[in-house]
């Protein structure tokens, strides 16, 4: 036990790494912060896209939004950091990761977005137009507002799944949480960094998992 | 034009890093078999074994489920790779993924078996009661049934976006697709070999999601 607590939970060594971890918390912070407004707005474009499309543009959409659900986010990014170079183009490590995060969620946040669209009923597009609305007044005040309100557990879930992704930076070298956890724990030869990191990560996501189940256990139980 | 054909669909490159990354892909869907088979069978063990009322054993496996959904896999898979071989636990390449990931898919779907067993109603165990079943019987025959078809298009969808994970092999040195892809790039100058890799993820995850897509329009139907 106590050998247990000396490598994991060593108080000497985490003293000494804490601010390295606050700088990298910092910056995971930063990540999720631009990421996430950014990867809503664009999966929102692509829903309204859709529902404003006819039968091909919509067919095309759907295409394109299965096709970056099948793609690994980190192979994105790897593709965005390392390859971009060829062609004289460096992307700096924040920007490559915002980038693949964006891409990334455009697919899973337009799916999530389109199937609340989807699913207000024809009878309140035909309301609006009755009212006089135009289409996009009636989107913007009628639908959205109904169809947002019927996909926030998987929105929610969906944006606790990007947060956890931003430490997907800690492979192209960006120091956020993990990565420099790992450093730390390279110059402590000491695991109590990768601990600390894991229980920060922990403390901080926690309350938005729980949130999120609770919300899927309703949804669930709606459905039974 | 000459220039995206050259770096990355460059045919001769592409077929020199053919078996290379061909061999990753193969390690790629032994680890997706093993983390599904793993993250479901145990899934559904924890949450048979919630169903006994324990209340120590029900503390447990909260515990274990609140850790493994809210961790970023990247952190849980460093930590098993680089964390417990500090107190002599050592895991290869793929044991961690497998492991790691399984233990993340496992947790979600524990948490998902079981909220859908809950959102039963009530009365189905008491009609079984009244036709004179065990509880033991009542849930394998009626419960059970049920909450598996009510918990599948969720965990489908949890099991194929954990899936895509084994990417982050490359932070734990599998020779999986995308590593073997890396590897041959550097040898090679020419990031054609990750093209190469995108398409054999494509290739497997594809079909998945238009299957997952299936399912929940099927879902959706059976219950308007």
């Amino acid at each position: 036990m106590e050998l247990f607590l000396q490598n994991f939970a060593n108080i000497d060594s985490l003293v000494k790494i804490w601010p390295l971890l606050v700088q990298g918390l910092s910056l995971t912070l930063l990540l999720s912060l631009v990421s996430l407004p950014l990867g809503l707005l664009a999966g929102l474009t692509v829903a309204v896209t859709y529902s404003f499309g006819n039968t091909f543009s919509r067919r095309l959409i759907i295409v394109m939004i299965d096709l970056l659900r099948s793609f690994p986010a980190l192979v994105l990014l790897i593709l965005i950091y390392y390859s971009l170079p060829f062609f004289g183009i460096s992307l700096p490590g924040f920007a490559a990761v915002v980038l693949a995060l964006v891409i990334n969620n455009t697919g899973y946040y337009g799916e999530i977005f389109r199937a609340g669209i989807e699913s207000v009923p024809r009878s309140q597009h035909e309301a609006a137009a009755a009212l006089g609305f135009g289409r996009g007044r009636a989107m913007v005040y009628l639908i959205l507002p109904q169809a947002v309100r019927r996909v926030v557990a998987p929105l929610a879930s969906n944006s606790l799944e990007l947060v956890k992704m931003t430490s997907l930076a800690s492979l192209v070298a960006l120091p956020e949480l993990l990565r420099s956890a790992r450093v730390a724990q390279e110059q402590t030869y000491n695991p109590t960094p990768l601990t600390a990191a894991a229980v920060i990560f922990f403390v901080m996501l926690w309350p938005f998992s729980r949130w999120v189940s609770q919300m899927e256990k309703k949804a669930l139980k709606e459905r039974a | 034009m000459d220039r995206i054909l050259e770096n990355y669909f460059n045919l001769a490159v592409m077929a020199q890093a053919l078996p290379t990354v061909f061999d990753g892909f193969l390690v790629t869907v032994q680890v997706a078999l093993s983390v599904i088979a793993i993250g479901i069978g145990a899934g559904l063990a924890l949450a048979l074994l919630r169903c006994a009322e324990n209340p120590v054993l029900n503390g447990v496996i909260s515990l274990y489920v609140e850790v493994f959904r809210t961790l970023p896999q990247l952190v849980i898979l460093i930590f098993i790779f680089f964390g417990l071989p500090y107190m002599g636990i050592r895991f290869s390449p793929f044991l961690a993924v497998a492991v790691g990931l399984g233990a993340v898919l496992s947790a979600f779907a524990a948490e998902t078996f079981w909220a859908a067993i809950n959102a039963l109603p009530k009365g189905q165990w008491e009609a079984s009661a009244a036709l004179g079943m065990s509880r033991m019987k009542c849930l394998f025959y009626i419960i059970l049934p049920q909450a598996i078809r009510l918990a599948t298009p969720l965990i489908t969808n949890r099991a194929i976006a954990i899936t895509k994970g084994t990417a982050l092999g490359v932070a734990v040195s599998l020779q999986e697709t995308l590593g073997s892809a890396q590897s041959v790039m550097a040898i090679l100058a020419n990031p054609s070999p990750l093209t190469l890799a995108a398409g054999f993820y494509l290739l497997f995850f594809i079909p998945l999601v238009i299957a997952s897509r299936i399912i929940e329009n099927r879902m959706a139907k059976t219950t308007g």
